[in-house]
């Protein structure tokens, strides 16, 4: 036979018993041409649109998984930022398009669509404050609808006025979905270094420079990667490189397989592969346990960012090679809700969001899916993200923050989000106010390591 | 499909018994899949058969013959699964 049966049995095995998976088809779609004055008539042609272009995205996910017998865990759809769609209605405020999209979405059955974003690192235009201005609203009153702001680049610095106007606009969402703990906060990503073609929710949309419509494939993982660390307890540091770029290597080519396939078959371009290591709350497909299997007690300790770097370069690397188009995020997610392993080093205490900070130094992508006590002041909340956006300025690289201050509660305390949002531990943050800062306004200059002609 | 063959790589795996290969060939037989190679192995303490079937005269679609195998295995206790080839080629063959 062509294949050995040892290659076979391997390929089942990551299937059936680790895990493996393709995490994400997403959809970008661009809705340049939507533009119109009137708000209405936007909104309509958006939804037009989008179920025009996706309308077979989820029957044809629904036969490469059948085809390929590798689960297709979501299909969702990525758009370009309303903030440009929508400006020109002079609106002051675009929740009529975020339902627009809700309701498309539903129609073509995707769980999520990205894309009621704004791109404000230098500086905020009418579209972008009407945008900004109906984040909390939007969130409150759709679904499936994710938002994201880019407030920084290593080319332009950090824009601190919209840094500071996102820590309202976090805790003004997390009120309005007080119901249901903050969710509203679980679908938006505030960026440092946001890239274009990402195909992970809640911070995808379909940049500017990208085509009309194409592909993008998210592959995951962690479980596989997890069970071949542990089957060489004794392996140096060069081995276990080894054997996760391996291992990494054959997830990738699934999602280059399965990119392809869907191209074909949707007749669309094909975008990227992240090489993402996405986990979800399920055992055995946990990013944590990885690091824990390479030697740690418990994620968290002392060398979980060694680990991590570690972790987050070698998939990079064995993914490299195994698609001809990498992109989107491409590296190791922390998530804290999402993340089985993350989850119960949080609730033990063994992980704090100082760690976590500095773990984002290594890897993709940031301070994520973190609940915060609810009484958590909007300037801290800003604090935070100011702090992580400086790490993707100065390392040219994507940081983002998904935090959630989950109304009512408190350090010790959990947030049951419930599906592949997992559940949070509220974790403590620092009491010492960072308001005075906050308030000063303007602009971080861009770092010389932006000047690099 | 992006690998430009038909066949596919029909897995067997669960306890040994007396009929597997027969009800396997059966049904392929009965959709006009030629059986282009078989071996066995066992995974852990578990027997895996492994065979690679051509659709390229097949009289039924895929989606069917891969029911038809999930039923049988069902039925026997096993679990019978069907991938495309083009599966192993990319993850196996640069």
């Amino acid at each position: 036979m062509q294949f050995s049966a040892q290659e076979i049995i391997e390929t089942i095995r990551m299937v059936q018993m680790e895990n493996l998976d393709i995490r994400t088809i997403t959809m970008g779609i661009s809705l340049r041409d939507c533009a119109h004055s009137d708000l209405s008539v936007v909104a309509a042609r958006v939804y037009d649109k989008i179920c025009r272009l996706a309308s077979r995205l989820v029957p044809v996910g629904d036969e490469i998984e059948r085809d390929y017998g590798i689960p297709i865990i979501n299909k969702r759809i990525s758009v370009t930022p309303i903030a440009l769609v929508a400006e020109s209605t002079g609106a002051g405020g675009y929740v009529a398009v975020a339902e627009a999209m809700d309701r498309a979405a539903r129609e073509v059955g995707v769980n999520f669509i990205g894309g009621f974003s704004a791109l404000v690192h230098k500086g905020t235009t009418t579209g972008d404050r009407a945008l900004l201005a109906s984040i909390p609203e939007a969130l409150a009153v759709t679904e499936r609808v994710c938002a994201s702001v880019n407030v920084g680049t290593t080319r332009a610095g950090i824009n601190m006025d919209a840094v500071a106007r996102l820590g309202d606009i976090v805790c003004d969402t997390a009120a309005r979905t007080a119901d249901r703990h903050g969710i509203g906060c679980a679908k938006l990503v505030v960026f440092c270094n946001a890239v274009d073609d990402n195909p992970f929710m809640a911070g995808a949309f379909h940049g500017i420079g990208e085509p009309e419509c194409v592909v993008n494939v998210g592959v995951s993982g962690p479980g596989v990667v997890c069970m071949a660390v542990k089957k060489e307890p004794d392996a140096d540091f060069g081995a276990l490189a080894s054997i996760i770029k391996r291992t990494a290597f054959k997830v990738t080519r699934m999602g280059e397989l399965v990119g392809r396939a869907a191209s074909e078959k949707l007749a669309v371009p094909f975008g990227i592969v992240d090489l993402s290591l996405a986990p979800t709350p399920a055992q055995g497909d946990s990013v944590a346990r990885i690091l824990e299997a390479m030697g740690l007690e418990r994620v968290g300790t002392h060398g979980s960012t060694a680990a991590l770097a570690l972790l987050n370069d070698a998939v990079k690397k064995g993914g490299a090679m195994a698609s001809s188009y990498v992109g989107g995020l491409s590296g190791a997610f922390i998530p804290v809700s999402e993340d089985e392993g993350m989850i119960e080093a949080a609730q033990m205490g063994a992980i704090s969001i100082d760690k976590l900070e500095a773990m984002t130094c290594v890897c993709s992508v940031g301070l994520d899916m973190i609940a915060v006590p609810g009484d958590t002041p909007p300037a801290t909340i800003a604090a935070i993200i100011a702090d992580e956006a400086a790490i993707g300025m100065i390392n040219a690289k994507t940081t983002a923050v998904r935090i959630i201050p989950a109304p009512g509660r408190t350090v010790g305390e959990v947030v049951e989000f419930g599906g592949l949002l997992g559940t949070a531990p509220v974790m403590a943050v620092h009491r010492w106010s960072s308001a005075g800062f906050i308030a000063r306004g303007g602009r971080i200059p861009a770092p010389l390591q932006g000047l690099g002609n | 499909m992006p690998s430009g063959t038909n066949r596919i790589i029909v897995t067997v795996i669960g306890r040994d018994q007396v009929g597997i290969i027969a009800a396997v060939s059966s049904v392929l037989a009965e959709a006009q899949a030629n059986i282009v190679d078989i071996s066995q192995t066992t995974l852990q303490e578990f027997f895996a058969m492994i065979m690679m079937a051509d659709l390229e005269h097949a009289s039924l679609p895929f989606a069917e013959i891969k029911q038809r195998l999930n039923d049988k295995g069902e039925a026997m206790g096993l679990r019978i699964d069907a991938q495309h080839e083009a599966v192993f080629n990319y993850m196996h063959r640069v």
